[in-house]
C-alpha cells in the first residue's frame, strides 16, 4: 500500500457511499446496546427490505452519538436528523415517513442546534455518527491513515515529535504530561527494542470516554500508536484494555486484523522501512493497573503492583526498555494533529491546555452522555448548557471530576475554566474525564466515604500508608457518619489524609485522600454538624443519621 | 461440535486440550499468564487449585506466582458460580443515582451479601466497579444483559423470576 493506493481506496469508498441516497446510522455503542438498539437495528433493516429501499438506503452501526441517556439513537445522515428513544415502532416510522416521504418523525427528533451539540468541538469524536465502527474502508474515506502515510513518506521521526511538541498536546489520562516531551525522551533512549503502550484501562468509575472511542473509532487509536511507534523507533505496541469492555476489545481485534490485511500494520508499512505490530492485553479488574508502572507489570503477566519512579517508563518500561505509555484519548488526538498541523490544534483551547477534552457526563443531570469541548470552557456551560442542569426540583451541589483521585467542585466555582491548572487549583484534577454531577440529596461525607471505600479495596497493598491509611480514613469517615466522632477525630482525619497523600508510593495512594480533602475544603459544615451532634448527644448514644443528614 | 474422533487429553478431560492450544499460541510464555488465566476461566468457569497447578507446571512458573496473579485481580474467580449472575455496578454515577438501595434490597432478598452465591446455588451476586454505561445509571448486568435505569423493586423482581423459573422445571 502506498499513499496513492490509500487515496484511491478513499475515493472508491466515497463513491460507494455516494450511490446511496440515504445513510441511516444507528448508535452501536455500549450505552445504546444496553437500551436495546439490536431490536431497533433489526426492525430498521426489515422495514428497509419491506419497503424496497435496499438500493437507495444504506444502514450502518456507528460510534457513540453522545446522548447516552436518551438511547437508542438513530441518525439519518442525508437530511441530518437525530432520533432519540427509538423503539421498533418508531424505527419503522422513520423508514416509512422520513425515508419514504421525506417527512421527519417530529416527536422523536432532537434539535441539532441545541447547545448540547452546538457547544461541542469534535476532534477525538469527529467520526462518531459518521462512519461504520467496523469498517476500515470508511475510516480511510474519512481521511483515516492519511496522517500515518504522510509521516512515513514525507516526515522524519524528529519532525513528527516536533509537530506534537508544538501542538502542546498533553496526556489525557489525567496528569497532563506533555506528550511530545515524553516521546522525545523515548526517542533519545538507547536500546535494542522500544515499546508503545496504550492505556485503555479506564478504571475510574463514572468514566466511559475511552470505551466509546475504542468502540466507535478504533482505527484512530491504532493510527496514533503507529505514529508514536514511528516517532520513537518502536516496532511493537500493546493496547491494555479492561476485561469489562468486551465490545471494545472485539472492535479493536477486528480493526487490528483489517489494518494488517491492508498492510497498514505489520512489515514495511506504506512501503517504508517501518514495521509495527499491535497486540491486545486484557486486564483483569484492578484499578491500580491504571497507574503506569503497575500497568506495565500487568502487561508482562505479573501482579499489577507499582514501583518507584524514577526510572520512568520512558527510560525503563516494558522489559526494562524505553516505553511510551499514553492514554486512548491522547493517541486519538495524534493523527488529526499530524494531518492538520500543530498550529491548527494549538489554536483550540487555552495557551497551556490546548485542544479539546472528552467528558463523560453522568449523575444527577438531565442530559447524560459523551461530550467533547474545547479546553478552557467554563464548567457552568458544560453542566447547564450542554447537560441542561440538574433534574427539576433539585439543586446543583457539586461536580466531581477525576474519579477517586479527584475532588468535588462546588457551586462557587462553576465559572472555573476547565483546564489542567484551574482544576488543580481548586483541589481536583482533570482526570481521565468522568464528570459526575451531584444535587442536594447527596451527603458529601458519604460521598467521601464511597470513594475511600473504593481506594481501600483497590489499594494493591504494597506500601503501608496506602494500605493501612485508606482503611483508617474509611473507619473515621464511618464514625463521623454514625455520629460517634469528636472534634479530635476530625483533626486526626485531616492529619491522616495529609500523611497518606505525602508518603504513598504511587498515584493511587497519593491522590486517594483528595475526595476527603476537597469535601472538607468546600463542605466542612457537613462534617462539623455531625461532630457537634455527636458531642452533644454522646452520652445518650449515637445521633440518628436522619437528624444529622438534613442540615 | 462435529470434529473427527479427538484424541483424549492425558488427564481424561478434553477441556485441557483447548487450554493447551491457548498456551501454545502464547509460546508457553510466562508473560502471557493473565491471557492464559482468562482462557482457562472461560473454559472451566472458575480457577480451581488443580488448574492453577497445571498452568504453573506448563508455563514453568512457580505456583506462588500463578496463585498470586489469580488472587490479585478481581476478574478471576476461585470458586464456582451460581446458575445466574447479578452484577451490580457500584460506579460513581450509579452510586449517586442510588445503587445502594438496590444493593440492600437484593442482599435482603437473596439472604447473602455481594461477592457470595445464594444457598440454593441459583444466583451469584457480584459488584462491579463500573461497567461504563453511566448514562443509564443505575445499571446492573443480569446474565450478560445490561439493565439500565434499574430500581430496587425491578431488581428483586428479576431475581425472583430466576428462582421461579427453576422451581417450575422441578415441578
Amino acid at each position: 500500500m502506498t499513499l496513492e493506493d490509500l487515496r484511491e481506496l478513499a475515493e472508491k469508498e466515497q463513491a460507494r457511499q455516494a450511490q446511496y441516497e440515504h445513510r441511516i446510522l444507528y448508535c452501536s455503542s455500549a450505552g445504546c446496546v444496553s437500551s436495546g438498539c439490536d431490536a431497533v437495528e433489526a426492525e430498521l433493516r426489515k422495514a428497509i427490505d419491506d419497503l424496497g429501499f435496499t438500493k437507495t438506503c444504506e444502514m450502518i452501526g456507528t460510534g457513540c452519538l453522545g446522548l447516552c441517556g436518551e438511547g437508542p439513537l438513530v441518525f439519518v445522515h442525508s437530511d441530518p436528523t437525530l432520533y432519540q428513544r427509538v423503539d421498533a415502532n418508531i424505527a419503522r416510522r422513520i423508514v416509512e415517513e422520513h425515508i419514504g416521504h421525506g417527512k421527519k418523525v417530529a416527536d422523536h427528533a432532537i434539535d441539532l442546534n441545541d447547545p448540547f451539540f452546538a457547544s461541542q468541538k469534535k476532534i477525538v469524536l469527529e467520526n462518531m455518527g459518521k462512519i461504520n465502527a467496523e469498517s476500515i474502508e470508511e475510516y480511510i474515506a474519512a481521511d483515516g491513515y492519511e496522517a500515518l502515510a504522510k509521516a512515513l513518506t514525507e516526515m522524519s521521526p524528529e519532525e513528527v515529535i516536533a509537530e506534537i511538541r508544538k501542538s502542546g498536546l498533553r496526556g489525557r489520562g489525567g496528569a497532563g504530561y506533555p506528550t511530545g516531551l515524553k516521546w522525545d525522551i523515548v526517542r533519545k533512549g538507547v536500546a535494542d527494542q522500544k515499546y508503545i503502550v496504550c492505556n485503555a484501562d479506564e478504571g475510574d468509575p463514572g468514566a466511559f470516554m475511552d470505551r466509546s472511542v475504542l468502540e466507535g473509532d478504533p482505527h484512530r487509536v491504532l493510527e496514533g500508536m503507529g505514529l508514536a511507534g514511528y516517532a520513537v523507533g518502536a516496532n511493537q505496541g500493546f493496547v491494555y484494555a479492561r476485561a469489562e469492555y468486551p465490545l471494545a476489545i472485539d472492535r479493536l481485534k477486528t480493526a487490528i486484523k483489517q489494518a494488517e490485511k491492508f498492510g497498514i500494520l505489520g512489515n514495511r508499512i506504506f512501503e517504508s522501512g517501518f514495521n509495527f505490530r499491535i497486540d491486545i492485553r486484557i486486564g483483569a479488574g484492578a484499578f491500580v493497573c491504571g497507574e503506569e508502572t503497575a500497568l506495565l507489570r500487568s502487561v508482562m503477566g505479573r501482579r499489577g503492583r507499582p514501583k518507584v519512579r524514577p526510572p520512568y517508563p520512558s527510560e525503563k518500561g516494558l522489559w526494562d526498555r524505553p516505553t511510551v505509555i499514553n492514554n486512548v484519548e491522547t493517541f486519538a488526538n495524534v493523527a488529526p494533529i499530524i494531518r492538520q498541523g500543530s498550529a491548527w490544534f494549538s489554536g483550540i483551547g487555552t495557551a497551556k491546555s490546548t485542544g479539546t477534552k472528552v467528558f463523560a457526563l453522568a449523575g444527577k443531570i438531565n442530559r447524560t452522555g459523551l461530550v467533547e469541548v474545547p479546553m478552557g470552557i467554563p464548567l457552568r456551560s458544560i453542566i447547564f448548557d450542554i447537560g441542561r442542569g440538574t433534574p427539576e426540583g433539585t439543586e446543583f451541589k457539586a461536580a466531581q471530576t477525576g474519579g477517586p483521585s479527584g475532588g468535588c467542585i462546588p457551586k462557587e466555582h462553576l465559572d472555573l475554566p476547565v483546564d489542567y491548572e484551574s482544576l488543580q487549583a481548586v483541589g481536583s484534577i482533570m482526570g481521565s474525564g468522568g464528570l459526575i454531577v451531584m444535587d442536594n440529596t447527596s451527603d458529601m461525607v458519604d460521598v467521601a466515604k464511597y470513594f475511600m471505600e473504593f481506594c481501600m479495596d483497590e489499594s494493591c497493598g504494597k506500601c503501608i500508608p496506602c494500605r493501612v491509611g485508606t482503611k483508617h480514613i474509611h473507619t473515621m469517615l464511618d464514625k463521623i457518619i454514625k455520629g460517634k466522632a469528636t472534634e479530635m477525630d476530625f483533626e486526626l482525619l485531616k492529619e491522616m489524609c495529609m500523611m497518606v497523600k505525602e508518603t504513598s508510593l504511587c498515584g493511587l495512594g497519593q491522590s486517594a485522600p483528595n475526595p476527603v480533602l476537597s469535601t472538607i475544603r468546600f463542605f466542612q459544615q457537613e462534617y462539623t454538624v455531625k461532630l457537634k451532634a455527636a458531642t452533644e448527644f454522646n452520652d445518650n448514644g449515637p445521633v440518628p443519621l436522619s437528624v444529622t443528614k438534613e442540615s | 461440535m462435529t470434529q473427527p474422533e479427538p484424541q483424549k487429553h492425558p488427564s481424561g478431560d478434553n477441556r485441557f486440550k483447548l487450554l493447551d492450544r491457548a498456551i501454545t499460541k502464547h509460546h508457553s510464555s510466562g508473560d502471557a499468564l493473565i491471557e492464559i488465566l482468562h482462557v482457562a476461566q472461560g473454559i472451566f468457569g472458575f480457577l480451581e487449585n488443580d488448574l492453577l497447578v497445571y498452568i504453573a507446571n506448563t508455563l514453568k512458573l512457580p505456583l506462588s506466582r500463578v496463585y498470586g496473579v489469580a488472587t490479585f485481580y478481581h476478574f478471576f474467580r476461585l470458586k464456582p458460580q451460581g446458575e445466574h449472575t447479578f452484577v451490580l455496578c457500584t460506579g460513581t454515577a450509579c452510586y449517586v443515582k442510588g445503587a445502594n438501595e438496590i444493593q440492600k434490597s437484593v442482599e435482603h432478598h437473596c439472604g447473602c451479601k455481594f461477592g457470595e452465591t445464594t444457598k440454593d446455588n441459583k444466583v451469584s451476586l457480584i459488584s462491579a466497579r463500573c461497567v461504563g454505561s453511566c448514562g443509564l445509571a443505575p445499571v446492573a448486568v443480569l446474565d450478560d444483559a445490561v439493565a439500565g435505569k434499574l430500581t430496587a423493586a425491578d431488581a428483586v423482581k428479576r431475581i425472583s423470576q430466576w428462582k421461579e423459573e427453576t422451581k417450575e422445571v422441578v415441578a
